[in-house]
């Protein structure tokens, strides 16, 4: 080979070009994978999170809805803090398989459309949106407008310690009212909607049995 | 030292002959001596007068009109947004507990000019968006993105969505209501895109949830992230526009026609 020694296989010439430029190359990698990833990393981070007692049983009725402030982003102050229209279950309306994490039913008030808080309105008793005019029924079903699905809601449980209702992750549903993991809002889940919106696993893993 | 042949300066700005009588080799002023000494001191070594004459003294075709100030008139409206935009930064917080709204308050209520400067930054992003539209309606509707100028319509065209990136991050930044529940929209609706949105996101808020992060992320890439690669996609732009020319609005037609010889016919 020309401007090669005897036997040698790579140019001298050929050999530092490629040393150079991959030595370049690492280099560049070595910052901007870990930037990558650094940006990357809340996809992949599962959110924490924890029960939170609303209250004594005797504070819930099956007829009317109580509002709780709950937090479920800790240390951002009121972004952080989301409402929660809880009532105890009532086995003449919900007609949802009973277990132990829906004695009491807490629905979440992002609306299913595009995500603005929805007011329940007891003359009504319709939960409505005031973005784009959402409107859901005592169940949290959707009753008109544009909502692709019903009100997420969240597991709720006795504490037989403190003897307090507690509230726990957020869990979507679809028309049937069977759970699937959190979703974001405008994306159903009847039929392939459940595939189109894949789950996440930022989101935090339904409790034991759940 | 050899230069680079440069195109000519335009008749205006070239050195007059003397006039007759007067000393032809005589000095000017002493200040316009001086300053044409340390320009060309500078240029002898950064050979840019070539360059810089290239750039700004060229050809264009006749029948150009107002409509082509358009492109100029998005670039001075970012680099309004961006002087605005860094000013504002030595007083915004991008805290999301306390201090982003409490920042803007200030910057409105106490700084000085701070609501004028605030305002030019504001009312600029929405004249920005529209002048981008105009001016890529004329592109379009004088067919100025036909060849050879293909590429410097699609880095446009990423150029729009860069800037239309801005003013969805730069929504969140005041905190107040208004931003927060217009944002929480917008975030939904890009998670409606099948398969990545979800994910998509996730990415955009750091969390499943809008988060302690959120505002940051939010900040970051509306004030480092979008604009370094809006300068360097506008240099591109710019570099195409001078390279290619301008295109001659389609109603000038060709000036002679082409003269054909009966004896070649």
């Amino acid at each position: 080979m020309p401007g090669a020694f005897e036997g040698e296989t790579v140019t001298r010439r050929r050999f530092m070009n490629v040393a150079a430029n991959g030595a370049g190359a690492v280099a560049t990698l070595a910052f901007t994978l870990p930037a990558l990833g650094f940006a990357l990393a809340p996809v992949f981070h599962e959110q924490a999170f924890q029960w939170q007692a609303i209250g004594p049983p005797s504070d819930f009725n099956a007829l009317v809805y109580s509002n709780r402030v709950i937090t479920i982003v800790p240390g951002v102050g009121t972004a952080g803090k989301t409402l929660a229209y809880v009532r105890a279950r009532n086995a003449a309306i919900d007609r949802e398989p009973e277990d132990k994490y829906n004695q009491w039913i807490a629905l979440s008030s992002r609306c299913m459309h595009l995500g603005c808080p929805v007011r329940y309105v007891q003359a009504a008793e319709r939960f409505i949106c005031p973005c784009h005019g959402g409107v859901y029924d005592f169940r949290g079903l959707v009753a008109g407008g544009p909502p692709v699905r019903p009100l997420d809601r969240f597991y709720t449980r006795l504490n037989s310690i403190s003897g307090l209702v507690e509230v726990g992750p957020r869990y979507s549903v679809n028309s049937e009212l069977q759970r699937f993991s959190p979703r974001d809002p405008g994306q159903p889940l009847d039929g392939i909607g459940q595939y189109l919106y894949p789950s996440r696993v930022s989101t935090p893993p339904p409790p034991p049995g759940g | 030292m050899p230069r680079l042949p440069a195109p000519p300066l335009p008749k205006t700005l070239q050195p007059r002959p003397p006039r007759p009588g007067q000393n032809g080799n005589g000095r000017g002023h002493p200040v316009v001596e001086g300053g044409i000494h340390v320009v060309d001191w500078v240029d002898e070594r950064m050979q840019m007068s070539g360059g810089l004459r290239w750039l700004m003294f060229r050809k264009v075709p006749r029948g150009i009109n107002w409509f082509y100030t358009l492109g100029s008139a998005t670039l001075f409206a970012f680099l309004s947004q961006a002087v605005t935009g860094v000013v504002l930064a030595m007083y915004y917080r991008p805290d999301a507990v306390n201090g982003a709204y409490e920042s803007i308050r200030y910057i409105d209520d106490n700084v000085f000019l701070g609501l004028f400067v605030r305002s030019m930054h504001k009312w600029g992003a929405s004249i920005m968006i529209i002048l981008i539209f105009l001016h890529m309606a004329r592109v379009f509707f004088f067919g100025a993105y036909k060849y050879p100028r293909e590429l410097t319509w699609v880095i446009g065209v990423v150029l729009l969505i860069l800037t239309l990136i801005m003013g969805f991050t730069g929504y969140l930044l005041p905190f107040d209501q208004r931003s927060y529940w217009a944002s929480i929209v917008g975030i939904n609706i890009n998670g409606t895109g099948p398969f990545v949105g979800p994910f998509l996101s996730d990415f955009i808020r750091a969390g499943p949830e809008f988060g302690a992060t959120t505002l940051s992320r939010f900040y970051s890439i509306h004030m480092l992230l979008v604009p370094g690669a809006m300068i360097a996609l506008i240099g591109a732009h710019l570099y195409l526009v001078t390279k290619l020319g301008i295109s001659a609005p389609p109603w000038i037609k060709v000036e002679h026609e082409p003269v054909v010889d009966e004896a070649e016919v």
